[in-house]
């Protein structure tokens, strides 16, 4: 993909590594305005870490990551914060305030950063919940909740203010295929409707393709396929045959790094 | 060669406490210093400092004025078989009050409170940070340094003081208690040889003056360890309790010194 004015973000040569481990070494990426961009790849490979990475709330060894021109790394608090308030965040466990309701996670930002009256405050937060199907459970406590469930009113509060764009932490883990298929039509109707600009980072290959207009494959620290979703179902590569088809055998390996299973077990120690 | 690597791993290790040792110090600092910088806005909140207070100060009344009681009910019982040898019980009050406004209250309600706010304060914290909670207040924009750990600090550095207030009155009412209703000392007496002996400014200011201290590094301390405790329940689980322990050493340590500036003379 070329960068264009069109590029909302701009990821160059990013390397990162977290207790001497390399996660990062040399990635681009570059996230179209107003598009649905997917980063996909095996557990480990570091794609929540990028996330926090796009939010500033990590730091690069090496590389930068430009929102809309802006060098995050580079950015003063207060300006990092101005920029947060055009981008949203979905945990992949929810990471909703234990001590507040439904309602008052969802009211949160709205709170933080408007002086709405408390009645309007209501109806957003009413009808941003009655989005994700849950305008019934606005006086639950996050306890109460399941773990969809609490990932659907995290949904809620991301879309609260109506953010620019919004990286999306495995929203499709642990929903019902009924609050899949709602949550998978909000993310495209935000998209669409609104003109949002979304990253999703998740594991099923069959959702994400379904929403994404380009898919980055992450494996061993680099980008080693992006394109359409078509192009990558159809691509001979190895790394996207062996992702996009959930093979076991590739160039991927199963097992974290180790010595042979027969040394491990015939080790003696003292 | 063994002693050699074995010295060589001593080394490595006192080298790398030292060096976390410091870290650690620094990062405290650090957090201090956003901690000021951020209290004139945090003022401007009243509602989020008001809860803050009930949960820190309001919660910690019923284990303060139990032990203000107590503490004040020995000291009687202790006071008066020394002081009865001497013919000087009468002097039971005074005995009571300033061992309580001078040491005792700013000292013990320190040590209660970091045992029941401070902790409570550090978990609290850290459980916050070990599941994103903290994270996602800063993604959305909101600073948690002022959103969720100052008014908890201002909290602390208020109630404190003042619990320490209510710790050495019940003390005083315990010591009452004991010595007028139970020892037989004269009520009057006990009432005007405090009322005589113990100053204004130079014993209950003092003693204010020693628990505001006391307050300051109790919260600090019991903030810090929350933010920077290992996302972990072990981690959380570490922090609580190195609040309690380098609170009371800080106390402690403190109090000596206050001690030897206000009285030493």
């Amino acid at each position: 993909m070329k960068t264009s004015s069109d590029t909302l973000i701009q990821v160059t040569d990013l390397h990162f590594a977290r207790s001497g481990r390399p996660i990062f070494a040399g990635i681009d990426i570059n996230v179209r305005r107003g598009a649905i961009t997917a980063i996909m790849g095996p557990s480990g490979t570091g794609k929540t870490t990028l996330l926090k990475l796009i939010g500033g709330q990590l730091h690069p060894a090496k590389g930068s990551i430009l929102i809309d021109g802006e060098n995050v790394h580079r950015l003063s608090r207060r300006r990092l914060y101005r920029l947060r308030r055009r981008m949203s965040l979905l945990f992949q466990s929810g990471a909703l305030l234990t001590d507040i309701s439904v309602f008052d996670n969802v009211a949160f930002p709205l709170r933080e950063h408007t002086d709405l009256p408390e009645s309007l405050i209501r109806d957003l937060v009413l009808t941003k919940l009655e989005a994700v199907g849950l305008r019934g459970a606005a006086k639950l406590m996050p306890a109460e909740l399941s773990g969809g469930m609490a990932r659907r009113v995290a949904l809620a509060r991301a879309i609260a203010l109506d953010p620019e764009f919004i990286m999306y932490d495995e929203p499709f883990a642990g929903q019902d295929p009924i609050s899949m298929g709602v949550v998978l039509e909000l993310i495209r109707k935000l998209n669409k409707s609104l003109g949002l600009t979304s990253i999703i980072v998740s594991h099923d290959i069959k959702e994400t393709s379904a929403i994404a207009d380009y898919i980055y494959l992450l494996a061993d620290g680099k980008v080693v396929e992006e394109g359409a979703p078509a192009e990558l179902t159809a691509s001979a590569s190895p790394w996207s045959k062996q992702f996009m088809q959930g093979l076991p055998d590739g160039p991927v390996p199963f097992h974290y790094p180790a010595p042979s299973l027969e040394e491990d077990l015939l080790h003696v120690t003292n | 060669m063994s002693l050699i690597k074995q010295l060589s791993a001593l080394m490595q290790h006192l080298g790398q406490g030292g060096l976390n040792f410091f870290q650690r110090l620094g990062r405290g600092h650090l957090l201090l210093l956003q901690l000021l910088t951020g209290l004139l806005p945090s003022l401007l909140r009243p509602r989020l400092i008001i809860y803050q207070i009930y949960m820190v100060g309001v919660l910690s009344l019923i284990i303060i004025i139990v032990s203000g009681l107590f503490v004040g009910m020995v000291l009687a019982l202790q006071g008066y078989n020394t002081l009865v040898d001497f013919g000087a019980e009468e002097s039971l009050g005074t005995v009571v009050a300033l061992t309580l406004v001078r040491e005792l209250g700013p000292v013990v309600a320190a040590l209660l409170f970091a045992g029941r706010a401070g902790s409570a304060l550090t978990a609290e914290i850290g459980l916050m940070k070990a599941t994103e909670q903290l994270s996602a207040m800063e993604m959305m924009a909101v600073d948690p340094i002022r959103r969720v750990l100052l008014p908890r600090f201002i909290a602390g550095f208020i109630s404190l003081p003042m619990l320490a207030v209510i710790f050495s009155a019940m003390g005083v009412l315990g010591g009452y208690f004991i010595g007028v209703g139970l020892l037989g000392v004269d009520e009057g007496a006990y009432w005007s040889q405090m009322q005589g002996k113990v100053e204004f400014g130079h014993d209950i200011v003092n003693g204010i003056i020693k628990s505001v201290a006391f307050a300051f590094v109790a919260v600090w301390i019991a903030i810090f360890e929350g933010y920077d405790a290992q996302p972990t329940s072990e981690g959380v689980s570490r922090a609580t309790t190195r609040t309690v322990v380098h609170t009371s050493l800080a106390v402690l340590g403190l109090d000596f010194i206050l001690t030897a500036l206000m009285f030493g003379d």
